[in-house]
């Protein structure tokens, strides 16, 4: 009874993952850049924010259809159909939640002290030696932010998720789209049973990231 | 030996101005840059660091830096820099601050003995106060035996009795590894005591190249003490005038005859001298 949940977790930790690793290259180049086409990829990626889940959906899949070139192209060569599909809602997803990934990333790294990240530099390191090892450990409650934020908002989706995947049971209902659906059949019963443990699950997850940060901030101190 | 000649257009607070230095710099030398605010210090500093881009040519013993060619990055160019603002690594330990740079056990030690850290040494950047904090940093710069060792301001936050102890320091660390060194500094007592040369930068341009003695002494012919000062007040007392003038972190007070406070005024940069023969010195 509680696959729409463990579906909904799946699908946050995937994207979750994809985001990190194709954010961290875009935060860094957009903390660090003064290039003249930074605005430009900033609305990019801020349009998620601000645009209708329908809208963001409609687009995903018109482009991933069938009938589309890129559809036909990944259906043809890699055999993956990723409309109604759970492949399909990851991609999804990593529109739908690229900001929640890339602004705290990139708010994190601006806020790293340029004098540190150069000594890192004379010190012989490499610009992927220095993020790693001197940038992300130091900010470690933006970094937390990003990956949590992420992963609550990903299981927050709705409309996206309705529009790409449907409603396949195992294979794209998950727990939002579940609570829908129970709702629409006047199942009140199941549906507060659900919504009473997403409400639990993201208040707690917030509660702990907001605690952290506090500490964080108390044993460290914002000097800059 | 260091061939600088490096040129650049500079924005800065005082409007455009042109960086145009040309500089040899023996081994083993201590160098002071001093010259007023805006005037081009610390993007010297940068571009020998490869922070920032220039026009022109760099050369260090036999490898070249920077010419119409290539540039050559930070990480390849065996430096120490020490920031005014320490800019220790907060998520790593003292020691790890030090190894982060080379894995020298032995020596990251022993820099730490030396500027009386090694009791410190596992704690974290955070915990220690501002003096400590530049010595890490300054220990940090060594751990690379660098070629170059540039300090921009290095002392200039820290209380006067940190300071002299830093640059005591300072020495006995110049003394020992003979680094070529660069740093940038206001203070004269600090630049008499380290730097074996003094360089005035004024506006991107050398104004003043020469031991300390040569460039801050300030005395000329027969006067024996000359201070630069500002006025604080002009009172005058039955006939005679008393300028009370401000000298370093000193109040003095002047006696002065009626034909010697025309033209005064109280603000005014003031240079104070005497012909005194025999000073007393005493000690508390």
């Amino acid at each position: 009874m509680f696959e729409p949940f463990f579906l909904s977790f799946k699908l946050a930790s995937l994207t979750v993952v994809i985001l990190f690793i194709i954010s961290l290259p875009l935060s860094w180049y957009l903390s660090q850049t003064k290039s003249k086409i930074k605005p430009l990829l900033e609305a990019i990626t801020a349009l998620p924010i601000v645009l209708p889940p329908s809208v963001l959906g409609f687009y995903i899949l018109w482009a991933l259809s069938s009938t589309s070139p890129l559809g036909a192209f990944l259906e043809d060569y890699f055999g993956v159909k990723l409309v109604f599909s759970f492949s399909g809602l990851v991609v999804a997803s990593c529109f739908y939640s690229l900001p929640f990934m890339v602004q705290p990333l990139q708010n994190g790294f601006q806020s790293i002290n340029k004098n540190m990240l150069e000594a890192s530099y004379i010190a012989g390191k490499s610009k992927i030696q220095t993020i790693f090892r001197v940038a992300l450990p130091n900010m470690k409650p933006a970094l937390l932010t990003a990956l949590v934020v992420t992963f609550a908002h990903t299981v927050g989706e709705f409309g996206v998720v309705l529009m790409v995947g449907g409603s396949i049971p195992g294979e794209t209902k998950v727990a939002s789209v579940a609570i829908y659906e129970m709702v629409e059949v006047m199942d009140y019963k199941a549906a507060h049973i659900y919504s009473i443990i997403m409400l639990l699950i993201s208040f707690i997850v917030l509660l702990s990231v907001y605690i952290f940060n506090a500490k964080h901030n108390r044993k460290f101190g914002f000097t800059r | 030996m260091i061939h600088i000649a490096i040129k650049k257009r500079l924005h800065g607070s005082h409007g455009d101005m042109n960086l145009d230095v040309k500089l040899d710099i023996k081994n083993g030398e201590f160098l002071a840059l001093s010259g007023a605010s805006g005037s081009g210090k610390t993007t010297l500093l940068r571009i020998l660091a490869g922070l920032e881009e220039s026009d022109g040519f760099i050369k260090i013993n036999d490898t070249i830096w920077q010419d119409e060619k290539k540039m050559l990055v930070p990480q390849k160019r065996e430096i120490g820099f020490v920031f005014q603002d320490y800019a220790l690594f907060e998520n790593m330990s003292v020691l790890q601050n030090l190894l982060f740079v080379k894995e020298d056990r032995e020596l990251a030690l022993h820099l730490l003995e030396l500027t009386e850290l090694d009791k410190l040494k596992d704690r974290y950047p955070n915990s220690l106060s501002g003096g400590q904090k530049q010595r890490v940093s300054i220990c940090r710069a060594m751990m690379a035996k660098p070629k170059l060792l540039l300090l921009d301001e290095p002392l200039s936050a820290l209380d006067p009795n940190i300071r002299t102890k830093l640059q005591q320091e300072l020495l006995t660390l110049h003394k020992e590894f003979q680094t070529t060194t660069i740093m940038v500094s206001h203070d004269p007592s600090e630049i008499y005591k380290l730097a074996t040369r003094v360089i005035v930068l004024d506006n991107g341009i050398i104004q003043g190249d020469g031991t300390p003695k040569e460039v801050l002494l300030k005395t000329q012919g027969s006067q024996k003490f000359s201070f630069d000062g500002e006025l604080l007040e002009l009172k005058k007392i039955d006939v005679i005038y008393i300028a009370v003038v401000a000298i370093g972190q000193q109040i003095v007070e002047v006696v002065l005859s009626k034909k010697e406070s025309i033209g005064l005024k109280v603000g005014q940069t003031i240079t104070l001298s005497t012909k005194a023969f025999s000073p007393i010195i005493s000690h508390p």
